[in-house]
């Protein structure tokens, strides 16, 4: 596998530490007046997605990570996995419930999606910006109720939960932002 | 490619407006402005201050000479001391065979000054002075680099061991990926300051750190109250570090001594070996008067007055760019 020397840091790069994948937020060449330079790092483990701060001598090279995006179309679940498949090669792939535990209230079937994939192996799974789910779930609003002010809690086919105005009834399909979880508008059918 | 500059014609403007206001400064403390080479036959030995070759090779069958463009002006300007000519600054670009980074540009724009008779805490009264009329800053505040380290990290960074200062930054969430066999107690003190203490530093003022460990010294007196001390000093503000001073060594055989320490240690670190500045230390034997000077990075000051924090933005041209 390639190596990067520390001139070839950037933001983003992928790259292999302690047997594991990360992925590069930050980093700074620091050199104290007249002392030892340093290579100061914050980096995202793509298995945990824990952030640690990391130094290393100035002049370390790091692994490359074998790591890629790929879009896939989540197709279904099983309770313990959820399956996806690369519209273009066929390729599918499989996740394991407990690693996508944040995302996995916005997968509806036949979304695209985007698969991170480490040694080809789906390591995470970004769902889109918006997605469009019907409402299971939510107390009657008030009558009258056009303004949304205030809100109530409404339960999604996925799940989820999201905060809707007042006049937004069950069956009732809305957008979400998946990024904020925040209700954007409702969709008319 | 990119041909475009990478500041705008305002920032230009501001850099230009900072040039001159350096130089007024110090016209009206009647200190001359300086010019001495970039390029030279040798170059500081200090192995953490890395210089860039240039081959010298006027014509083909000439065989090429290494020349070295100059980490700073200070040998040359000392030169100029040794000579007589009393107080002098310049304005010039110095080099680093380094990495880039926030503050650090392979290439950049330094102000260096020396004030014949003051030692290095009459510079800092005069760099308090500069501060004030560049960046419009309440006067600084002073503090000894043992003092810092108490303060900061509650240990007297001139006796604590190696062992247990490392388990100090350790404890305050610094995770190094070093082995124990490249980094030594300077090395440790270097990355306490840096990660944990400097960041903290100058956030209203800014900030003199004076009184550095001997074994930092550079091109510092020792201290005659305290053998462990060197007159060195470092100003900060907003958390970068923007210059180093001395009160200045000026025994020959003392620079001597401390040049041959550094080429061992460029030995031991597989660094090349550079030819020592014979001039600089003749100069010295001939007699520097007492002095004190600092260095302070132009790109940097002008990234404080401009509120901008990678020194690419107040470059025309950063070196990805060059």
């Amino acid at each position: 596998m390639a190596s990067y020397n520390s001139s070839e840091f950037r933001n983003g790069l992928k790259v292999m530490i302690d047997g594991d994948p990360y992925t590069v937020i930050e980093h700074d060449h620091v050199r104290p007046g007249k002392g030892q330079a340093f290579h100061r790092m914050k980096i995202r483990n793509l298995k945990t997605g824990r952030v640690v701060e990391r130094t290393y001598k100035s002049g370390e090279s790091l692994e490359a990570a074998d790591v890629m995006e790929t879009d896939a179309q989540y197709l279904y679940n099983d309770g313990e996995h959820y399956h996806f498949m690369n519209p273009s090669n066929f390729e599918q792939y499989s996740v394991n419930a407990d690693s996508i535990e944040d995302t996995k209230q916005w997968l509806k079937e036949n979304d695209m999606c985007l698969v991170l994939l480490w040694n080809g192996n789906p390591l995470s799974v970004t769902p889109p910006n918006f997605v469009e789910l019907r409402i299971t779930e939510t107390d009657p609003g008030l009558k009258g109720d056009t303004s949304g002010g205030g809100g109530k809690p409404a339960t999604l086919e996925t799940g989820a939960v999201v905060r809707v105005p007042l006049f937004i009834q069950v069956d009732e399909v809305i957008k979400v932002d998946t990024r904020t979880g925040e209700y954007v508008s409702r969709v008319k059918e | 490619m990119n041909w475009q500059p990478g500041i705008s014609r305002q920032v230009l403007e501001r850099r230009a407006q900072f040039l001159a206001s350096i130089r007024q400064f110090f016209k009206e403390r009647d200190i001359l402005e300086v010019e001495t080479p970039l390029l030279s036959h040798s170059t500081n030995p200090h192995p953490f201050v890395p210089s860039l070759i240039a081959e010298y090779q006027p014509h083909p069958d000439v065989p090429p000479t290494a020349c070295y463009l100059q980490t700073s002006p200070e040998f040359a300007m000392k030169r100029l001391l040794a000579m007589g000519s009393g107080s002098i600054y310049q304005l010039c670009k110095a080099f680093r065979n380094d990495f880039c980074g926030k503050l650090h540009n392979p290439e950049f724009t330094m102000l260096e000054w020396y004030h014949v008779g003051y030692d290095h805490h009459q510079l800092m009264d005069e760099v308090d002075a500069f501060l004030k009329c560049m960046l419009h800053v309440p006067p600084a505040e002073r503090v000894s680099y043992q003092a810092l380290f108490q303060q900061h990290l509650n240990t007297d960074p001139l006796t604590v061991e190696t062992a247990e200062l490392k388990k100090i930054i350790e404890q305050q969430g610094i995770e190094v990926a070093i082995a124990d066999s490249e980094l030594d107690k300077d090395g440790w003190l270097n990355l306490a300051m840096s990660h944990l203490i400097e960041p903290k530093l100058g956030k209203t003022r800014p900030v003199f750190v004076y009184d550095y460990p001997a074994s930092q010294a550079a091109l510092a007196k020792i201290s005659s109250h305290d053998a462990r001390l060197a007159e060195r000093f470092e100003v900060y503000y907003q958390g970068i570090e923007l210059g180093n001073g001395f009160h200045e060594l000026s025994n020959e055989n003392e620079q001597r001594k401390r040049f041959k320490q550094q080429l061992k240690e460029r030995e031991r670190q597989e660094l090349p070996i550079v030819p020592l500045d014979e001039n600089f230390l003749k100069a010295l034997e001939h007699g520097l008067p007492d002095c004190a000077g600092i260095a302070i990075g132009i790109d940097r000051l002008l990234m404080i007055a401009l509120k901008k924090w990678n020194i690419r933005d107040v470059m025309g041209f950063d070196f990805d760019r060059s």
